[in-house]
């Protein structure tokens, strides 16, 4: 969609970026809007947007790229699981490639664990279906977006009495982090562009907690580079008017109240439960858990043995999902770190920021 | 002849007397020419033309081994008649070797050897030496085929990246990323019906170009990797920059669908049956005719340049519709799909 030629036409975003650039102009100081979705950052960065704002507007990226924010004990789980001789885990491609504290999910595989690459939850119910003898272990991670998919497969496993289905529970709700953010002094931001699909699910309403308890703007958008440039252009103005507001400007695909449907499924499966996020800690109410009826279900419940977590030495992606610092301030970018081996996880999924930063933005100093 | 084969058994790759049936029930009467009938030890050829021999070699494991628009065997054969055709070379001659898994349904060997011999037709290239070898359950994915390929480069032809200069046109024959989203779509059961390979021979097209005069400095089929990867072998080995038109790079609705809900680059999918024609810029226009004459380049057009400098000393730029500059990295490891 972000090739769209009708959301991506040139004489569109030089209209906006007018208007961007006259607004920038009434500004009392420098303005920071963070992108909090990981698909945002992507757009941003590929359509090359940072480049062409004013230099007073930074756009920062926010924990909005789930592979990013799962912490390590999270895949160090996985990959033991994988190492049992009748499971098979099965994950959406972004994992793979992400470090443990011992190693990643493809060298695991090469080694003779049992990793399958789904594109869907319910490949997984599918493969579970298909090898009776086998648990089926599937990593959820994700956000709004995602868990419903989750909660889907779990209802198709139940219906079907497929008893060797199971999940990792690791999804997350977007909302909690946005609060911690607003809460942390670290953290100067004066507006959000707010995540679509997320949006899509929980309504725009979900976000109006910013501008009420924390006095600050946030915009639901959509995914091409008009969306993001028509949301920037209203968080200037709102800085500008010094009005902060939370508004919709996604509305061909977002309502107030979302999804009610989707979100009563993952109800029926999920309960609110504190959960770690890279960068942040423990964040309380911010994942879910499996309800205590589905225990059967839940595969952090197989006992495996654990290496202490250990976190990359010098890997910055903490600071980077905050919005502390940009991908090209952590000493490791581009040098140690590169998409070809990533040492952290906002290196590996085109989501993330600094793998983002890396195929999209202009290297200082880059040359043959 | 022999009774219609049901299952592909070890005993099939013995040597013995089932081999000497899958030859001469499954094989021959599509494949057969006069360099093939002795199945002696090796194929004895007649004189090659005036020229200089290419000689190349591939291996073919995609999954699944039957997609909409082609199989294995189809693809094997267009394959390397196009790795011999990018360097410029006519196909003369093909090996064909198949690995076939122990329990393979005769009816995908049949489908995959009908698909080579249509190929083989297409392009009047004839597989003259083949192999079987069965290996057991479990040590294979149904079906594998390598192959060799000979042609001859006519006098007076010199075809590779050594010779392209700045401000080159870069053509491609027709829009991209077909063959790998159809493969993507069938792996994963996308119900996606308006999605079907590109996977052609091109031989015939990139004669239709030289004889249309063209200066053609390189040709290039963007198979592995897609177009991106080899804008990427390109600039490295000539030390030139490359820059893609966003604009103008032609890509079917329900490709780009694919790559929107895969989270796929389309410049990372593989083409089958285009290829990039390096071509002097005040011959492109002349080069973009010649391949609309053709049924394989009807879609050509011009999606890039040479340049001389690299910005910001990357070596592929994209200019994209909205008028930025956006660099072009290569693929990494495997084309990661996203979660959400």
């Amino acid at each position: 969609m972000t090739d769209d030629p009708l959301f991506a036409d040139a004489r569109a975003v030089a209209g906006l970026l007018d208007a961007i650039r006259h607004v920038a102009e009434q500004l009392a100081r420098p303005t920071t809007f963070m992108e909090v979705c990981g698909t945002h950052t992507q757009v941003v960065a590929a359509a090359g947007l940072r480049r062409l704002l004013p230099a007073s507007i930074r756009l920062i990226s926010g924990p909005g790229c789930p592979v990013c924010v799962t912490p390590v004990g999270y895949l160090d789980r996985a990959l033991a699981l994988a190492f049992l001789p009748d499971v098979t885990v099965c994950t959406f491609g972004d994992l793979m490639r992400v470090p443990s504290s011992t190693m990643d999910l493809e060298a695991a595989r090469a080694r003779g664990a049992h990793v399958a690459v789904v594109y869907s939850p319910r490949d997984a119910v599918r493969l579970a279906r298909s090898r009776p003898d086998h648990r089926i272990v599937l990593l959820a991670v994700g956000f709004e977006t995602t868990v419903p998919t989750i909660a889907a497969a779990l209802a198709e496993a139940e219906d079907s009495a497929l008893n060797n289905f199971l999940v990792l529970p690791g999804n997350k709700i977007m909302p909690p982090p946005l609060r911690a953010l607003a809460d942390d002094p670290d953290v100067r931001v004066d507006g959000f562009l707010l995540p679509g699909h997320v949006s899509v699910v929980t309504g725009w309403h979900a976000f109006r907690f910013l501008a009420a308890d924390f006095g600050l703007s946030g915009v639901v958008v959509g995914f091409t580079p008009t969306d993001v440039l028509r949301g920037v252009l209203e968080l200037a103005l709102q800085v500008e008017r010094g009005r902060p507001q939370v508004v919709n400007l996604y509305s061909r695909a977002v309502t107030p109240a979302g999804n009610p449907t989707a979100w009563a499924l993952v109800e029926r499966f999920f309960e609110p439960a504190d959960t770690g996020w890279r960068g942040f800690g423990q964040i309380p109410g911010s994942g879910l858990a499996l309800r205590p009826a589905w225990v059967h279900r839940d595969a952090s419940r197989i006992p495996v043995e654990l290496p202490p977590p250990t976190e990359p030495q010098g890997c910055r992606c903490g600071d980077v999902l905050r919005g502390v610092v940009d991908p090209n301030q952590c000493a490791l970018f581009g040098a140690m770190c590169t998409p070809d081996a990533p040492v952290g996880a906002c290196m590996v999924s085109s989501e993330g920021s600094c793998a983002a930063w890396f195929r999209h933005e202009w290297r200082e100093g880059s040359s043959e | 002849m022999t009774r219609r084969l049901e299952c592909v058994l070890l005993a099939h790759g013995s040597g013995g007397r089932l081999t000497r049936d899958l030859i001469a029930g499954s094989f021959l009467p599509a494949l057969l020419n006069p360099y093939l009938a002795p199945l002696a030890d090796a194929a004895v050829l007649p004189e090659l033309p005036p020229g200089r021999p290419a000689l190349t070699t591939d291996a073919f494991v995609v999954d699944p081994p039957r997609f909409p628009g082609g199989d294995i065997g189809y693809l094997s054969v267009c394959g390397t008649v196009n790795d011999l055709a990018m360097a410029g070379a006519r196909p003369l001659w093909l090996t064909w070797a198949l690995i076939l898994e122990e329990g393979l349904e005769g009816a995908l060997l049949e489908t995959c050897v009908e698909g080579a011999a249509r190929a083989s037709r297409e392009t009047g290239v004839t597989v003259v030496a083949g192999d079987t070898k069965v290996v057991p359950k479990g040590k294979g994915d149904r079906l594998f085929v390598t192959t060799a390929g000979l042609g001859v480069v006519p006098p007076g032809r010199d075809v590779g990246d050594h010779r392209i200069c700045p401000d080159d046109a870069i053509v491609v024959s027709g829009p991209i990323g077909d063959h790998g989203a159809t493969v993507l779509a069938s792996r994963h059961e996308l119900d996606a019906p308006r999605l079907c390979s590109d996977c052609a021979p091109l031989s015939a097209l990139v004669e239709s170009v030289f004889a249309a005069g063209i200066a053609v400095h390189s040709l290039h089929d963007p198979t592995r990797g897609g177009v991106l990867s080899v804008c990427h072998e390109v600039a490295a080995r000539s030390g030139l920059g490359l820059r893609l038109f966003e604009s103008a790079l032609p890509v079917r609705p329900p490709v780009r669908a694919v790559c929107d809900l895969l989270g796929l680059e389309v410049l990372s999918l593989a083409c089958e049956g285009r290829l990039l024609a390096w071509v002097p810029a005040d011959q492109a226009e002349a080069a973009v005719r010649a391949m609309r004459t053709h049924p394989q380049g009807e879609g050509a057009s011009v999606i890039g340049r040479v340049d001389q400098v690299r910005p910001h000393g990357v070596p592929v730029v994209l200019e994209t519709r909205i008028g930025g500059l956006r660099p072009m990295d290569d693929l990494s490891g495997m084309d990661l799909p996203r979660i959400c």
